[in-house]
């Protein structure tokens, strides 16, 4: 109950702050030195913010539909012999770290917000890929057999059964896949993509621990809800089915 | 028998998607192989070498044959046969090893010689960079390693062994000389020194924070297993520390410890500075708690009861329980975050050389400021290696201490 309120109460600072950042000038203040500006204002921060977030979710979006689709082709009988390819691309590929992921894509791509967004969807891909797998692979079997024995063809069991009962997993792959790149997104105005970043950057260049703070601040907001929020939606379809099951 | 799920009978009753795929039909040609002939023929059709005027102009890419006048095209032929016998499903997964490490021997070779051949001899200038085609066919060759040795199911000290052969084959490529020409390897000769101390000093960061994070995170992990009601705040506050970007954590610590460098007496004397190393080492140091904190937790609260009491019974005191049967037993657990530790501030520890922490980072971060490609290659790529061997070894070690399956009580 308690952190239900905390979290309305951070959304609520959030938006607020987005919206007239002018307003908490005064809390921001203390972290200012010899008159330096409290408040980020080259460009606005909801600007800033709605970039941001459109740069993630267009990534994990496309993440989430290419290593979903993936998953199931891994463990259908024509992609069998891809499984043991993609177990270990991905184990390994999880080791690679996002900073160099992102510095690697410049080259490719120039720079800009290119390279930002194929940084985030590769590396979105893997742990998203993972939880499909585990989750396709671990499906109680008895399910299954009940769905093959009811007469469902692959595609119904595909869509009806397996797809559903996977669905929490694959969120909490989803959810850690969104957490991430929110994070990672900021080091793409490393490479000049309109991200918060650009903010903590502007303090790590100025010695404005102000704006440091309050690009963080505001990442680090978004990516408590983001995550209670993929909590809810996994708890809401783990419900889901359990519900389906025992009718 | 004591855990009727993971029984083996069940595989027989598995759904045919999780079956083995020998009982379809055979398609008489290896799928996997398709893909990696349809990655390396893209490989051969781009460039394999890019030569430039100097290190940040765009320059002029060269095809594999054209860019070895001579036994170019014998290269390339050989290349494609390789990426042919993939196709054959019959054969056996030992030489698909050693035609996958002959592939990627040949194209390194290649690049080697056609950037000697491309740069004029005394020309300090000119730069031979690879270009796409070399790195897909790069992947396209260790696709085809790693597939055959994930189908081999080597014992551990098998792994091991192909663990320090392929660090050793890396060495040799890089000690021979063969590279030399190459622009990644003309920017490493030319920061020699400053590429040693980088190293030092990455090493220092991951390492490091790791073992602060050891010293601090187990007696915490302990506590708040001990004292239940403290897990909730603890891991809260861990938590929520994880979520600042990494960015900022690193921007926040240098104003924070400049002041306690400044303010608290003594401070500074043991080594507590706002500019350097220290600010990037501790904001890795707060990235690194959670995992060693709540793996801690999850491997002690995860002992066997049954053991617990038994100890107890044996007359231990609390404290022996703790050391000598529960924090053993929760040793794989414990060593599995040091995995994700080690892996995550490797990668991470890149962000120091944006606050002036130093490391790999320093090279990327300055490679993306002046454009120049090989210079982020020469940061980006011994971070990924450092990553990938820290990654596997650990695999190796938590695979070691983990009590075997079947064995306990």
């Amino acid at each position: 109950m308690i952190a239900r309120l905390l979290l309305a109460l951070a959304a609520l600072f959030l938006v607020a702050f987005l919206l007239s950042p002018e307003s908490f000038a005064a809390l921001f203040q203390p972290l200012t030195k010899n008159g330096a500006p409290p408040i980020y204002t080259q460009t606005a921060l909801l600007s800033l913010t709605l970039s941001h977030l459109g740069l993630v979710a267009l990534a994990v979006l496309a993440s989430t539909i290419v290593a979903v689709g993936l998953g199931v082709l891994v463990t259908r009988p024509a992609g069998a012999e891809f499984l043991p390819l993609a177990r270990v691309i991905t184990s390994v590929g999880q080791t690679f770290p996002p900073v160099a992921v992102l510095a690697l894509a410049v080259p490719a791509m120039g720079f800009g917000a290119g390279p930002t967004l194929v940084a985030l969807f590769l590396y979105g891909l893997l742990p998203i890929f993972e939880n499909t797998l585990t989750a396709l692979q671990n499906l109680p079997p008895s399910v299954t057999e009940a769905a093959r024995g009811m007469g469902l063809t692959r595609r119904q069991r595909l869509f009806q059964v397996e797809l559903p009962l996977a669905l929490p997993v694959i969120l909490a792959g989803v959810r850690l896949t969104a957490v991430i790149s929110l994070a990672t997104a900021t080091i793409g105005s490393t490479v000049a993509a309109r991200t918060l970043g650009e903010v903590i950057i502007a303090g790590l260049l100025s010695a404005n621990t102000a704006f440091v703070v309050q690009g963080g601040l505001i990442v680090g907001l978004i990516a408590v809800l983001i995550y209670e929020g993929f909590q809810l939606a996994e708890s809401a379809a783990a419900r889901r089915t359990g519900q389906r099951l025992s009718d | 028998m004591n855990d009727p799920v993971r029984s083996p009978d069940i595989t027989t009753s598995l759904p045919p998607q999780i079956r083995p795929p020998k009982t379809r039909s055979q398609p008489g040609f290896s799928r996997t192989g398709l893909l990696f002939l349809a990655l390396g023929v893209a490989g051969l059709c781009l460039p394999l070498v890019q030569f430039k005027a100097n290190r940040i102009v765009l320059g002029e890419g060269f095809l594999l044959p054209a860019a070895l006048p001579d036994v170019g095209w014998a290269i390339a032929l050989l290349l494609a046969l390789i990426l042919g016998t993939a196709l054959w499903q019959r054969l056996p997964l030992m030489p698909r090893l050693g035609l996958a490490l002959l592939g990627l021997a040949g194209t390194v070779l290649a690049l080697g010689f056609a950037a000697k051949g491309l740069v004029p001899q005394g020309n300090t200038i000119a730069r031979a960079a690879p270009a796409a085609g070399f790195w897909l066919l790069c992947l396209t060759f260790a696709l085809m390693a790693a597939d055959a040795l994930s189908r081999m199911g080597l014992s551990r000290p098998a792994r091991w062994l192909a663990l320090g052969l392929s660090l050793a084959l890396i060495a040799l490529c890089l000690g021979s000389g063969v590279l030399d020409q190459t622009s990644v390897m003309v920017e490493y000769a030319a920061r020699a020194d400053l590429f040693r101390r980088s190293l030092g000093q990455h090493l220092t960061l991951a390492f490091g924070s790791l073992a602060m994070a050891l010293v601090v995170g187990l007696p915490i992990g302990i506590a708040i297993f001990l004292t239940p009601a403290l897990r909730r705040g603890v891991l809260g506050a861990l938590n929520l520390l994880q979520t600042i970007p990494s960015l900022a954590l690193f921007g926040i610590m240098i104003p924070i410890f400049g002041w306690i460098a400044a303010n608290v007496p003594g401070a500074a004397q043991i080594g507590v500075a706002g500019i350097g190393i220290f600010p990037a080492l501790m904001a890795l140091f707060f990235y690194a708690l959670l995992p060693v904190v709540s793996n801690t937790l999850v491997g002690l609260t995860a002992v066997d009861p049954a053991v617990r009491d038994a100890a107890f019974g044996l007359g231990l005191t609390r404290r022996q329980v703790l050391l000598q049967a529960e924090l053993p037993l929760a040793l794989s657990v414990i060593l599995a975050a040091v995995r994700i530790v080690l892996v995550q501030n490797i990668g991470l520890a890149v962000i120091a050389g944006l606050i002036g922490g130093g490391g790999f980072g320093s090279f990327v971060f300055q490679g993306l400021n002046q454009t120049a490609m090989d210079l982020i290659l020469l940061g980006a790529l011994p971070t990924i290696m450092l990553a990938l061997v820290a990654g596997v070894a650990l695999d190796l070690l938590v695979e070691a201490v983990s009590p075997k399956k079947g064995n306990q009580t």
